[in-house]
């Protein structure tokens, strides 16, 4: 590439890029079904992880129906609930949202929005999508062997989770290992796609420091989970060999049901330490694309540059480092070193700084701002205040003392569901409706919108805020049922019985969402190609959706950084990021 | 865990040394046009697949520290009885070392644009490496038939575990490798496309090799006296 002289008046002229380097599909089923091209590959990833999703969901009604009305339903028995919980948290955790923001918006907006092609490795990227989808039936088979899935807890601590009394000993837990196994190994393949498209594929102009929050986050996201999820695939395999071939990595002598069992000398705390190695990361893997997304939409939908551009990048590094150095915290009961404990609270109370900035940034973005209560902008604010509501309580958790007698009760249940289960899901949703219409041409009905936004956000405050109460009340997680304690009121049953009614009420909500994305796809007004009047990239693809290659002939030039909202004296509020920077002449000649 | 993150300073130092070249001081608000060395994006001059291998060596990388990490917690248990050493491991090292210095000198020779010597190279490393991993099962068999089993004790399962996950990563280089091969048969000149696949085979020979000789001095219980020093230190 020659270096070209910019004489400011006429606009750099376009890379040509030779045609060859793309891969075309050449038949159906190589164009939408095994499809290189990241567009197909992660909505296909979305699909897949929005349909386990949607399982994980009926799951948490049944629990919430077990929960709230105990004896009613006799097709739910004890160990029944315990694999609902595990399924839940995990599906949840690692095939709904790590899929979803990594596969799913990773692979849309990345080369979208450093101006790419399309991601360096296709073919491998389409591998990433298919083990994916491998592991997620292996998921979903275990509903349908003998004795079910493994009711360990989406932690799946040993002893207990290999142990015969817990419940998918048999099949369960062996297959949920392997699906997670597999998980890890396709992703790593998408990984390694994600990270190398941000490095190597960016297109001329697109500094590091001019690329979109929401890909910062992505990346530095990426970037942990390809180094976190090692620590589950070694917890993973070793849980395996002990379950399968008898090896005493984590199981310590103990008698199981009246009998010595084969195993001896193990220690459990070892695989505590390697699934947190990698857990606590995975809180931030699925928080920092959040908070990356939560960034661009408040930009876009405030009309303001987001505050604090640069230290929002060293957050999001910083929060990265950080993360790998709290996992005890997961741990403060599990009888290690106290001292520990001390180490992981100064580390866990650290890593708030680096976050309180980006909250604060958040607000100062919207401080005087041109604020449109659109969906997406809707959504983006109910993150910010769950995120805070969950990041207060994570500041007790955080706390050796105050987290020994709160451990295992609802408020731990709470305090994680407000910051990610909640706070990200507002995020995925938010996001949804804002590129609803870069992805099919159309835009998603507002009114049946705002009823999702209302129902969403109310209803999470109404399920997860009294959970706070009762778990200062010393409700335990994960009991089938509460029976006679002396320290239960019967309130706490009714508050119960209140919390199940809201949490169907919500889920009905989401029904609404599903058929709005349905109907939206035929029936929705037609978008246009940018509709918010955004600056990024993705909102200037000469086709809408964008076209395979993204960028027709010749790919954009980067002259900005992507935050260009309300330029004083510029003759519309959004400068795209492609737009050369004289006024006059040149104005709209270049790509 | 101390192993693990360890590596993971190692990773840190390399990424922040790589970020603070990245202009991440600069003020993007400030700097509408062509920045300073238009056209260039910052990006590495690399070829996208060496970045990749790259960032895949880190996260291999990752996954046998954490092994180690495993291992070192696990061996200060008290029912750990360390094993004896199979005398063919001594002969499988030897030949994984035969097989990168084979690799290197075909990397070499395609650099030369010599096809026949990458030819005689890209085979021999293939060779060694196949001979490896039949002298690892070689290994398996002789500890089976001592009566070392798997589930007998934690070292002989560390063992086996370790050396599997080794030798699925080298069977995994050595599709790459097989293709690589194929790519050089057909040719009568060096391309920059099989310097480039030789090149990559021949970093993730070392790399394997690098591991490998860090795994055998851990399961052989030389370098115990090296992580004792590092535990008093650390502790």
């Amino acid at each position: 590439m020659v270096d070209v002289p910019y004489d400011g008046i006429t606009g750099i002229p376009p890379a040509e890029v030779p045609e060859v380097e793309l891969y075309h599909p050449k038949s159906w089923w190589t164009q939408y079904v095994f499809s290189q091209d990241a567009k197909v590959i992660a909505i296909q990833y979305s699909l897949t992880a929005s349909a386990i999703g949607l399982v994980a969901l009926v799951l948490s009604w049944l629990m919430r129906l077990q929960l709230g009305f105990p004896g009613t339903f006799s097709f739910i028995d004890a160990n029944q609930y315990l694999q609902f919980i595990t399924m839940h948290g995990m599906i949840m955790v690692i095939y709904l949202l790590t899929a979803l923001f990594l596969g799913g918006f990773g692979n849309y907006l990345i080369p979208l929005m450093v101006g790419a092609r399309d991601m360096v490795f296709p073919y491998v990227n389409m591998l990433s999508y298919w083990v994916y989808l491998l592991a997620v039936l292996v998921l979903a088979s275990t509903f349908f062997v003998p004795g079910g899935p493994t009711g360990a807890g989406w932690t799946l601590y040993p002893p207990q989770a290999i142990l015969s009394g817990t419940p998918g000993q048999e099949w369960g837990i062996v297959l949920m290992l392997s699906s997670l196994i597999l998980f890890i190994i396709g992703f790593t393949m998408g990984g390694l796609n994600y990270v190398v498209t941000v490095l190597q594929a960016r297109t001329r102009g697109m500094t590091l420091m001019r690329l979109p929050l929401t890909v910062w986050g992505i990346f530095t996201a990426t970037v942990m989970a390809l180094l976190a999820f090692p620590a589950l695939f070694v917890g993973s395999v070793m849980l395996l060999l002990d379950r399968l071939l008898g090896t005493s990595f984590f199981m310590p002598s103990l008698v199981e049901m009246g009998q010595l069992s084969k195993y001896g000398g193990g220690s459990p705390l070892l695989f505590q330490h390697l699934f947190w190695f990698f857990g606590h990361p995975e809180v931030y893997i699925v928080a920092l694309p959040a908070f990356g997304i939560v960034s661009d939409l408040i930009s876009t939908h405030a009309r303001k540059n987001i505050f604090g551009y640069r230290m929002m990048v060293w957050a999001i590094v910083a929060i990265g480092a950080l993360s790998f150095v709290v996992w005890a915290h997961h741990m403060y009961v599990s009888g290690m070193y106290p001292y520990f404990g001390f180490f992981f609270a100064t580390t866990t109370l650290i890593i708030a700084i680096p976050t309180a900035i980006k909250v604060y940034n958040w607000v100062l973005t919207l401080w005087r701002g041109n604020i449109h209560l659109t969906i997406p902008m809707l959504f983006a604010l109910g993150f910010i205040v769950t995120f805070v509501n969950g990041g207060l309580t994570g500041l007790f958790l955080g706390n050796v003392v105050v987290d020994v007698p709160l451990s295992d009760t609802m408020f731990v249940v709470a305090h994680f569901h407000m910051v990610m289960g909640v706070a990200p899901i507002m995020v995925v949703l938010g996001a949804i409706y804002h590129w609803y219409p870069k992805v099919t041409g159309r835009m998603l009905n507002n009114v049946l919108g705002q009823f999702h936004f209302w129902v969403t956000f109310l209803g999470a405050y109404l399920i997860f805020f009294p959970m706070h109460y009762l778990g200062l009340l010393g409700v335990p997680r994960r009991y089938f049922e509460l029976g006679e304690a002396a320290f239960i009121p019967p309130s706490a049953h009714s508050l119960n019985q209140f919390i199940t009614v809201v949490a169907l009420t919500v889920g009905f909500a989401q029904m609404v969402f599903l058929f709005n994305l349905a109907w939206s796809l035929f029936e929705g007004e037609p978008s246009g190609g940018n509709p918010w009047r955004a600056t990024t990239l993705e909102w200037q693809t000469p086709e809408t959706p964008p076209g395979h290659g993204n960028w027709g002939k010749e790919l954009p030039v980067v002259y900005r950084w992507a935050y260009d909202y309300s330029v004083p004296g510029a003759a519309e509020d959004f400068i795209p990021q492609n737009q050369p920077p004289t006024t006059g002449a040149i104005q709209g000649a270049a790509p | 865990m101390s192993a693990v993150i360890l590596f993971l300073g190692v990773i840190a130092v390399i990424a922040g040394w790589w970020l603070s070249q990245q202009r991440l001081t600069a003020k993007p608000w400030l700097e509408a046009g062509p920045i300073d060395d238009f056209p260039g994006t910052g990006a590495m001059t690399w070829p996208a697949a060496k970045v990749g291998l790259g960032v895949f060596l880190a996260v291999a990388g990752s996954l046998f520290t954490l092994f180690i990490s495993a291992y070192s917690m696990r061996m200060n248990m008290a029912d750990w009885r360390t094993m004896p050493v199979p005398t063919v491991l001594w002969f499988n090292t030897g030949v994984l070392v035969i097989s990168s210095v084979a690799l290197q000198w075909a990397y070499v020779a395609t650099r030369r644009n010599d096809i026949d010597g990458a030819i005689v190279g890209l085979l021999a490393a293939g060779g060694a490496a196949i001979t490896f991993l039949a002298g690892q099962l070689l290994a398996w068999q002789q500890l089976n038939a001592a009566g070392y089993f798997v589930a007998s004790n934690p070292a002989n399962a560390f063992f086996y575990m370790i050396t599997a996950v080794h030798g699925l990563h080298l069977t995994g280089g050595l599709l790459a490798l097989g293709r690589t091969t194929a790519k050089v048969w057909h040719r009568n000149a060096a391309t920059a496309e099989m310097r480039l696949s030789v090149e990559l085979c021949t970093i993730y020979w070392h790399f394997l090799l690098l591991v490998w000789v860090v795994l055998l001095g851990l399961l052989t219980g030389w370098t115990n006296d090296f992580v004792d020093i590092c535990r008093q230190l650390l502790s």
